[in-house]
C-alpha cells in the first residue's frame, strides 16, 4: 500500500468521522421542528449536542484541509466544480453556526425563533446537499482533460445524486432520533424512540435501493460487503429501538453511517473523481495526489493528531454523558 | 471581458473582503482567549470574585466574537479551490500541508475545549476548567503560526523545487517553510499585533464603564490588565515591525519601495512622512521626507542605498521576461502609513493611560483611591481635571478601533504589495485562478459573502453592545462552588444545567 492510498483511506476516515458526529448532530437540528413539542423541548435538543457540535465540524475542515495537502488536484476540482453547492453549504456553516452561540444570548422571542429556523432549515440543507455532492463524486461528472469541471449546474441534479441526498436526509434525521433517545430523558425520549422505528423504515427503504444502484454501477466485492453491513446494522438498529436497547440502537445507526460512506469510498478507489466524458480524464490517487515527501510529513502528523484528537472528543463526551431533560435548561443564560 | 468585473479581479475582492472581514475577529479572539485565561488563573489562585466577574464578562464578549472568528474561516479553507484552483493546483503540495497541520492540531483544540469551557462551568472541577481555556488559547496560537507559515512560504517561497513534468511546486524541507525567518517575523509580529489589538479592546471597554463609575472593581482589574498588553503588545509590535520590515526589504524589495513611494534608489534613502505620485510617470509631485530614515529602516544605518520601484521593476523585467511588477503604489504606501499610525496612536494611547492611571504606591497619599473608586488620572503633581479626565476616558473608549483599523491595512499593504505575484517571484495571481468557474459565479459568491457578512456584524455588533453595557454578571452558588468531579458532583438528578443554549 503506497503513501497516497494511505491518504485515500485516511481522507475516508476523516469524512465517516464528519457524517458519523455531525450527522447526528444535523439530524437533531431537523428534529428541532419534528419532534420538539415547545420551545423548552427545542431547547433540549439543542443541548444535547451544545458542547460537541463545534468540534464534530472540524471534522469536516479536517477532511478538506488534508485534501489540500494530499490531493492538491482533487481539492481543486472538488471546490470548483461544486462551486454554488459549496457556496450554499458554507452560508449553511456560517448561518448554523451562529445560530447555535447567539440564540440564546437575547430575550426576544422573535430573535430566538430567527435563530431555531435557521438550525432546522440549515441542518435540512446540509444534509441533503452532502449526499448530492456525494452522489455526483461517485456517478463520475463531466470533467476535461484539464481536470476542470466543464458540466453545468443542473447536472448535478441527476436522479442518482437526489436520491443520494434523500438518503443522507433520511439517515442523518434516523441518527438524530436515535442520538436523542440516549441523551434526552423525559416525554422526548419516548417520542424520539417512537419517531425513529418510524423514520427507520424510510431509511431502510432509500438506503438499499441507493446502496444497490451503487454496486451495480460502480461496486466490486468490497464494497458489496460494505453494502451489506450498512443495510444489516441499520435493520439492527431499528430492531433495537423496538427493543428499547438506546445504546445499541445509536451504534449500529452509527455503524449504519460509517459502513455506508466507506461503500462509496471503496466503490470510488482508485478514483477520487471520475470523469464522465472519459475514463482517462478521471482523478485518481495516483494523478491527483501531493509528491510523497508530502504525504510522509503530513502522515506523521496524522498519526500523532487523529489519536489525541479521538481521545480528548471522546472525553468530552464522557463529561457531557447526563441524560437531559426539560427540568434542566436554565432559565437565564 | 471589463477588466472591473474580470474573474480575477472579483475573485480578489472577494479574497479581500472575507480575509480583511474575518481578521477583524482573529486577533481579538487570540489575545482574548489569553486575556480570559489571564484573569480566570487570578480567580483560580486567588478567589477573589472580582476576578471571577471578570472572567465572565470578557469570556462572554470573547465567545461572541470567536463564533464570529470560526465560522468565517470555514470560507477560507474552502476558498482557495472555489476561486483559486489554479493556485491550489500549483501549490498544494507545500502550501496544504501547513493547514492540515493547523486543522488536525489547532482547530480540534479550540472547538472541542471551548465546548468543554462553555458548558463546563457545573461539570468540571476547578482546575480542569481552567484548563480548558488555556487549551483555546494555545490552539488559537498554533493555528495563527501554521497559517501565517503558509502566507509566509507565498511571501517567499523556500524549501520547494518545481517539479518539472507536472509544473507543480513540490515540497522538499517542511522544517525550512516552518522556520524560515519571514514566518517567524510574521507570526511575532502578528502575534503582538494581536494582543495590542485585545489589550485595546480591554481599555476602551473598561474606560466606557469607567466614566460612567460602574462596575468599578473589575474594570479597574480589567484597564490595568489591558493598559499592560497595549504597552507590551505595541512595543513588541514595533520591535517585531522593524524586523520584518528589514526581512522585507530583503526578499521583496519592490513591497518596501512602495510602501514609501521611493521611484528611484538613493542612498542615504529619505524616510516619506507624505507623498503625492504620479504613476504613470513613475515619480511623487510632492513629497516630505525624512533625510536618511529609510535607509535606516531597511538597513540599519542611515547611509545605505535603498533601491527605488522603478529599479526594482526593472530588475523584474530583466529577470521574469516583460512585463509590469509594479503593485498599486497608492494602497501599499496609505496602508503602510495607516497600519503603523492607527497602531502606534493606540500604543500611545495606552501608554499614557498606564502613567496617569498609576497604582498607589507611586502616588502621594491624598490621590490614592479605594478599590471601588475610580482612580485619578495623574500626569504630574496633580490629577486632571474633570474635563480632561473626561477626555481621556472618551479617546480610550475610542482606541478600541484602531489596532483593528491597523491590522487590517497591515494586511491590504502585505498582500496588496506582493502583487502581481501570488507566490513571490514563481507564480502570479493573474494564473491562479479558477479557469471552470464563471464571472456569474464569482460574482454570486461574492455579493452573496458581502451582504451575509453585512448583516451578521450588525448581529455582532448590536450583541457586543448589550453585553458591554450589561457588565459583569452577578455570580451564584454555583459559581462559587465548582464541582469537584469530573460531569458534576450534584446528588440532585433534575438540578438545571449550569449554563445552556
Amino acid at each position: 500500500m503506497e503513501l497516497h492510498d494511505v491518504w485515500f483511506v485516511l481522507i475516508a476516515v476523516l469524512w465517516i468521522g464528519y457524517f458519523f458526529l455531525e450527522g447526528f448532530d444535523f439530524g437533531v437540528g431537523i428534529l428541532t421542528k419534528l419532534l420538539a413539542r415547545n420551545r423548552v423541548e427545542k431547547r433540549v435538543l439543542i443541548n444535547t449536542i451544545g458542547p460537541v457540535w463545534d468540534g464534530n465540524e472540524v471534522w469536516l475542515i479536517s477532511a478538506v484541509g488534508a485534501t489540500f495537502a494530499a490531493f492538491p488536484e482533487w481539492y481543486a476540482t472538488l471546490l470548483s466544480g461544486f462551486y454554488l453547492p459549496v457556496l450554499v453549504i458554507l452560508v449553511c456553516l456560517i448561518v448554523r453556526g451562529v445560530a447555535f452561540e447567539y440564540r440564546h444570548k437575547r430575550d426576544e422571542e422573535q430573535w430566538q425563533r430567527n435563530w431555531e429556523n435557521a438550525i432546522f432549515w440549515t441542518s435540512l440543507v446540509l444534509a441533503v446537499l452532502w449526499g448530492v455532492i456525494f452522489g455526483n463524486i461517485v456517478r463520475g461528472l463531466k470533467i476535461d482533460a484539464d481536470l476542470e469541471y466543464a458540466g453545468s449546474l443542473w447536472d448535478l441534479f441527476n436522479p442518482y445524486a437526489v436520491l443520494g441526498g434523500l438518503v443522507t436526509l433520511a439517515l442523518f434525521t434516523f441518527h438524530g432520533a436515535v442520538f436523542t433517545g440516549l441523551k434526552t430523558v423525559g416525554d422526548i425520549r419516548e417520542r424520539a424512540g417512537q419517531l425513529a422505528q418510524r423514520l427507520g423504515l424510510v431509511t431502510v427503504a432509500l438506503v438499499t435501493v441507493f446502496l444497490l444502484w451503487t454496486q451495480v454501477h460502480r461496486g466490486n466485492s468490497e464494497s458489496l460487503v460494505a453494502m451489506v453491513v450498512a443495510v444489516a446494522a441499520l435493520v439492527g438498529a431499528i430492531g433495537a429501538v423496538r427493543a428499547g436497547r438506546e445504546g445499541w440502537s445509536f451504534a449500529l445507526s452509527g455503524v449504519a453511517i460509517v459502513a455506508a460512506v466507506a461503500m462509496l469510498f471503496l466503490a470510488l478507489f482508485p478514483n477520487v473523481m471520475p470523469s464522465s466524458l472519459n475514463a482517462d480524464w478521471s482523478l485518481t490517487v495516483t494523478n491527483a495526489s501531493s509528491a510523497p515527501y508530502t504525504l510522509k510529513i503530513i502522515t506523521w502528523c496524522a498519526a500523532i493528531a487523529t489519536p489525541l484528537v479521538l481521545l480528548y472528543q471522546g472525553w468530552t463526551y464522557w463529561v457531557f454523558r447526563k441524560r437531559i431533560g426539560t427540568q434542566h435548561i436554565a432559565d437565564a443564560h | 471581458m471589463d477588466l472591473a468585473l474580470a474573474p480575477e479581479t472579483l475573485a480578489r475582492w472577494q479574497f479581500g473582503i472575507t480575509t480583511v472581514y474575518h481578521f477583524l475577529f482573529v486577533p481579538l479572539t487570540i489575545s482574548l482567549a489569553a486575556l480570559t485565561a489571564g484573569l480566570q488563573t487570578a480567580w483560580v489562585r486567588t478567589e477573589k470574585e472580582k476576578y471571577l466577574r471578570a472572567t465572565k464578562f470578557w469570556g462572554k464578549l470573547f465567545l461572541i466574537n470567536i463564533a464570529m472568528g470560526v465560522v468565517t474561516g470555514i470560507v477560507q479553507e474552502f476558498q482557495f479551490g472555489m476561486n483559486w484552483s489554479d493556485y491550489s493546483r500549483f501549490v498544494g503540495d507545500v502550501f496544504g500541508a501547513p493547514l492540515a497541520f493547523e486543522a488536525l492540531i489547532a482547530f480540534f483544540f479550540e472547538s472541542t475545549f471551548i465546548g468543554l469551557w462553555i458548558f463546563g462551568w457545573d461539570k468540571l472541577p476547578k482546575k480542569i476548567h481552567l484548563a480548558c481555556i488555556w487549551m483555546v488559547s494555545i490552539g488559537t496560537i498554533l493555528s495563527a503560526y501554521f497559517i501565517l507559515a503558509a502566507n509566509s512560504w507565498m511571501q517567499h517561497p523556500v524549501g520547494y523545487k518545481i517539479n518539472e513534468s507536472t509544473g507543480r511546486a513540490e515540497l522538499t524541507d517542511f522544517w525550512v517553510v516552518l522556520t524560515q525567518n519571514t514566518a517567524l517575523t510574521q507570526v511575532f509580529h502578528s502575534l503582538s499585533a494581536a494582543f495590542l489589538t485585545g489589550g485595546a479592546f480591554m481599555v476602551g471597554i473598561a474606560a466606557f464603564h469607567l466614566l460612567r463609575k460602574k462596575h468599578i472593581s473589575e474594570m479597574k482589574t480589567s484597564l490595568r490588565l489591558g493598559l499592560v498588553t497595549v504597552v507590551i503588545g505595541g512595543m513588541l509590535t514595533a520591535v517585531s515591525g522593524d524586523f520584518l520590515g528589514k526581512v522585507m526589504y530583503e526578499q521583496q524589495p519592490m513591497k518596501m519601495a512602495a510602501a514609501e513611494a521611493l521611484w528611484d534608489g538613493e542612498g542615504p534613502a529619505p524616510f516619506s512622512v507624505f507623498a503625492y505620485g504620479d504613476v504613470d510617470e513613475g515619480h511623487n509631485k510632492v513629497a516630505i521626507e525624512i533625510p536618511g530614515l529609510l535607509s535606516f529602516l531597511a538597513k540599519s544605518d542611515f547611509t545605505s542605498y535603498v533601491p527605488g520601484i522603478n529599479d526594482v521593476n526593472k530588475a523584474e523585467q530583466e529577470k521574469y521576461g516583460p512585463g509590469d511588477y509594479r503593485p498599486n503604489i497608492p494602497v501599499a504606501y496609505w496602508g503602510f502609513r495607516w497600519m503603523i499610525g492607527f497602531g502606534m496612536a493606540s500604543f500611545a494611547i495606552g501608554l499614557a493611560g498606564l502613567w496617569l492611571s498609576r497604582k498607589k504606591f507611586m502616588l502621594p497619599g491624598h490621590l490614592r483611591v479605594g478599590d471601588d473608586e475610580v482612580p485619578h488620572l495623574v500626569p504630574f503633581a496633580k490629577p486632571l481635571g474633570p474635563k480632561l479626565t473626561t477626555w481621556y476616558w472618551r479617546i480610550a473608549v475610542w482606541t478600541l478601533a484602531f489596532p483593528l483599523i491597523a491590522n487590517a491595512w497591515g494586511w491590504i499593504f502585505t498582500e496588496m504589495g506582493r502583487q502581481p505575484w501570488v507566490v513571490y517571484g514563481l507564480f502570479q495571481t493573474r494564473d491562479a485562478v479558477s479557469p471552470g468557474v464563471s464571472q456569474g459565479e464569482i460574482l454570486t459568491s461574492m455579493i452573496v459573502f458581502t451582504l451575509l457578512y453585512a448583516v451578521l456584524a450588525v448581529v455582532e455588533v448590536k450583541l457586543l453592545v448589550k453585553y458591554v453595557k450589561a457588565g459583569p454578571p452577578e455570580l451564584t452558588e454555583a459559581d462559587l462552588n465548582p464541582p469537584t468531579r469530573i460531569g458534576g458532583d450534584s446528588r440532585d438528578a433534575d438540578k438545571p444545567m449550569a449554563f445552556s443554549y
